[in-house]
């Protein structure tokens, strides 16, 4: 395993005309939980995307533990990476998404073990046992059968969860898991991410639950306009924050 | 002024008002309006029955005739292997016309327009009448030696002509179709099976067709029942389909009123199955949407004939999608 899982160094996006990433660049290292803050529109979302190759960069470099995401390099010159290659490195980094995003026509079972079996040729029935295994351990043993239309927000999260995990990623990039929970729903989803944390999982955060960021982060970047404003030990960015912004956000975000 | 808090106790009252045993509302339009159309169907079947020029002992007659039942299977024929072509053809298509080269996706759209801009028995003639254009067909190298010639007038035959007019005219319209049900997926499906390693062809495969299926198959069912219909067109190139069968009997016994109703007798038929295929197939692709199974056909029957005493399932909630939650 590399030193650091994961390393960006300058990393510029744009839509268009819109820049969204101006250089931003910050470490992981393996085991360790890196959740970023900021308003939306920042790029939080963009550079997480960008970690597995969903969106591809305009300048600098991106590294997942040790090999640069979506080229090679050879003699200076940069070659995009075939889509074998691609997926397979993505196959390694498990993501989470705001809206869920599992496949409705399948049950819960169905949707954890697809990508075991069409991307690793993983036998279906270890696919199967291991898929059970995973839901048991985010607390859905009663679901395995289930369609995603009839569990809650906070079960089908949980099956997202389980549905990444079962890639044996080496990553988990979480984007606003939470942000479209009912209230009382967001603890449930909270809890399975602090599990993994504990258990050494690296993972990038992207998160408006400061409270969650307090207790597992590491380390805690605010971004805001495409930069990096500030980042440091969470006891640092959330409780004695230097920049100007990072205090207003906080305040915004404490408020209620 | 603060109000007092009160517990859920407090606030049930101990006895539920009366059930509301309300004078229902009277429609005097809508009892003239039932009256009128009442009328009208009893003098029509009247009519029916009674006007010797149906003739129905022989439509009765020619029903099972080997002559329309050979038709019929003409129809049928023509109808699955058309509409076979135009669902690859469209699914072809519609992945073209959604690449990001401009070469493929513009090939496609003039596809679609020319296709789509002219009409279909214009199509069917000009299928008939290729070997005008092209006298021989050949297999080789394009711009380089060919290997096998053969005569285009002894290979297209009118059932060959009819097929392809009709499969590749129907590709344009299963086209549409098809991008239509792709682009309703939302991309977050792409996205999640991305992320997990799905190449794009799988992703495709296993994760955005199967969803566009339930949008793609109401108007494919549609299509299919059209499809039945338009094969009646190939009678202007004497291809004996069920309509075409009917008019050469009738051309020589007269018959015309009956052998029409015939043949209308058979369409109706093989559209109605076609109808409730539609229907078991469309229940398949909802799968995991709703929160119930929907019912079977004959399950909605009993509800609608006995809706007291059967034992029915209750009819599905809307689908709850995630978006709901935002």
């Amino acid at each position: 395993m590399s030193e650091t899982m994961v390393k960006a160094e300058e990393v510029h996006k744009r839509f268009g005309q819109l820049e969204v990433l101006k250089g931003i660049s910050l470490e992981v290292a393996p085991g360790e939980v890196m959740c970023l803050l900021g308003p939306s529109g920042s790029g939080k979302s963009t550079l997480l995307r960008c970690v597995n190759h969903l969106e591809k960069i305009h300048r600098g470099r991106i590294w997942v533990d040790g090999e640069l995401v979506g080229y090679r390099e050879d003699g200076g010159k940069l070659y995009e990476l075939p889509e074998s290659e691609i997926t397979q490195h993505r196959a390694e980094v498990g993501m989470v998404f705001q809206r869920f995003n599992l496949f409705p026509h399948m049950t819960a079972i169905q949707n954890v073990i697809e990508a075991p079996i069409r991307v690793k040729k993983r036998p279906k029935r270890e696919a199967i046992a291991s898929g059970r295994e995973l839901l048991q351990r985010v607390g859905l043993a009663d679901k395995v059968d289930e369609y995603p239309a009839r569990l809650s927000g906070g079960q089908q999260q949980r099956v997202a969860i389980a549905r990444a995990l079962a890639m044996e990623p080496k990553l988990m990039l979480f984007d606003e898991v939470t942000s479209a929970l009912d209230p009382e729903l967001v603890k449930e989803v909270l809890d399975v991410m602090r599990d993994l944390a504990r258990l050494g999982m690296t993972m990038i955060v992207v998160t408006h639950e400061i409270g969650f960021a307090r207790d597992v982060a590491d380390q805690v970047v605010f971004m805001d306009e495409g930069v990096v404003v500030e980042e440091g030990a969470p006891s640092q960015v959330l409780d004695n924050p230097h920049e100007e912004r990072t205090k207003r956000f906080l305040g915004l975000v404490l408020e209620h | 002024m603060a109000t007092p808090t009160r517990t859920a106790d407090e606030i049930t009252r101990t006895e539920p008002p009366d059930e509301i045993q309300a004078v229902p509302v009277r429609h005097p339009g809508r009892w003239i309006a039932a009256a009128v159309v009442a009328v009208l169907i009893v003098a029509l079947a009247h009519s029916v029955a009674t006007n010797p020029r149906f003739e129905w002992g022989v439509v009765g007659d020619y029903l099972f005739s080997s002559r329309i039942l050979k038709g019929l299977v003409v129809t049928i024929e023509l109808t699955v292997v058309a509409m076979a072509i135009g669902i690859i053809l469209g699914v072809v298509l519609a992945l073209m016309r959604m690449s990001e080269s401009a070469l493929l996706s513009g090939a496609s759209w003039v596809y679609i327009w020319l296709l789509r801009g002219t009409p279909v028995l214009v199509q069917i003639l000009f299928w008939n009448f290729i070997a005008a254009l092209y006298p021989t067909v050949g297999l080789g190298i394009p711009f380089g030696p060919s290997f096998i010639h053969l005569d285009a007038n002894s290979l297209i035959t009118p059932f060959v002509a009819a097929m392809l007019a009709l499969g590749l005219n129907e590709g344009a319209y299963m086209s549409e179709i098809v991008r239509a049900g792709i682009i309703s997926v939302e991309e977050g499906q792409t996205d999640a099976a991305q992320a997990l390693g799905m190449a794009r062809l799988q992703t495709m495969r296993r994760v955005v067709l199967p969803q566009a299926m339930r949008a793609i198959i109401p108007p494919t069912g549609y299509e299919t029942i059209s499809m039945l219909k338009t094969t009646s067109l190939v009678a202007f190139i004497g291809l004996a389909d069920l309509l075409y069968s009917a008019q050469l009997i009738y051309s020589v016994n007269y018959k015309t009123i009956p052998l029409l109703i015939t043949a209308s007798i058979w369409y109706l038929a093989v559209t109605s199955v076609l109808s409730v295929g539609q229907y078991y197939i469309e229940r398949h692709y909802g799968r995991g949407r709703a929160r119930e199974a929907e019912p079977t056909l004959l399950e909605r029957l009993r509800a609608g004939l006995f809706p007291r005493h059967a034992d029915v399932k209750p009819l599905p909630e809307p689908p709850k999608m995630p978006e709901d939650h935002r």
